[in-house]
């Protein structure tokens, strides 16, 4: 079980992530994206961003970084292995763009108990350089019981 | 794409994706999950699963292709969530298909957005619920 008592814990602010061109192409090629402004960044700034645009779900590059040291925080006593992905939700403020300098803050929003499983909710919150919010990626990890 | 010219109920399109092997490593590397229970079929039977699963996380991010290709600009897009209803089985030597599409299911005159329902379908059984995406016109 998934110690109740993080409810509310913030964790520290993850190292800046310097967002690359070449990441966000190997990734959208991954989530099979044909969106051209992915891809190519003349067209990109043809449709008015500052350089290539990345994907929707790009925000979990992030959010995966955070996520490391909750599962790795023996107070949170997280089973990496009997962990399965429940819901996933990214509120944009605006789109993650090549060039991004990002950080983020991770907070478990709730921990809850069904039956022998634990579920837990983890808000991310991700930064640019400004400190402005970029992103909140929002994750529920459902930690399935002993069987 | 004029706002006024949507309806409620309007189909955006569908695709199928096609996840072998090789997107399962490839969405490992590009998004640094690097769960076994992504590529190791040992492993993923040794934690109680009957074989290798997609990650959730890439059935989520093709399923709003259908939505970008739809409006064209992916950084339109500025909410999106699913609930990861059933896993994905990928065959270490084949193909699992999973057939996304998309219908408006509310438009926001006001503020500009239509959010998009996606329905993802794999082997009969969908393999998401609730997503949703919120486009900003």
């Amino acid at each position: 079980m998934v110690n109740p008592n993080v409810q509310g814990k913030k964790y520290p602010e993850t190292p800046s992530y310097l967002v690359g061109r070449e990441k966000i192409r190997e990734f959208a090629n991954a989530v099979f994206s044909t969106n051209s402004i992915n891809h190519d960044v003349e067209a990109a700034k043809s449709a008015g961003y500052a350089d290539l645009v990345a994907p929707p779900t790009f925000g979990v590059v992030i959010q995966e970084r955070s996520l490391h040291d909750v599962l790795a925080d023996p107070e949170a006593d997280i089973d990496f292995s009997r962990v399965v992905h429940g819901d996933q939700r990214f509120v944009l403020n605006r789109p993650i763009v090549a060039g991004d300098e990002l950080t983020s803050v991770l907070t478990v929003a709730s921990v809850k108990a069904l039956g022998a499983h634990s579920m837990i909710t983890f808000n991310t919150e991700i930064f640019d350089v400004k400190k402005d919010l970029v992103c909140t990626a929002i994750s529920t990890l459902v930690v399935r019981g002993g069987e | 794409m004029n706002i006024n010219d949507l309806a409620v109920g309007q189909e955006i399109g569908s695709h199928t994706f096609s996840f072998t092997r090789d997107s399962l490593v490839k969405y490992a590397g590009a998004s640094g999950d690097f769960n076994p229970i992504h590529y190791r079929d040992d492993f993923a039977k040794s934690v109680g699963l009957d074989g290798v699963l997609a990650h959730g996380m890439l059935t989520m991010g093709a399923a709003v292709q259908v939505a970008v290709n739809w409006i064209g600009d992916a950084g339109k897009v500025i909410d999106y969530g699913v609930r990861f209803t059933k896993p994905v089985f990928v065959p270490a030597d084949g193909v699992a298909e999973v057939f996304v599409s998309g219908k408006i299911a509310a438009i926001d005159l006001e503020v500009g957005t239509v959010r998009i329902d996606l329905t993802a379908v794999s082997s009969d059984v969908a393999v998401l619920g609730k997503a949703q995406a919120v486009i900003k016109l």
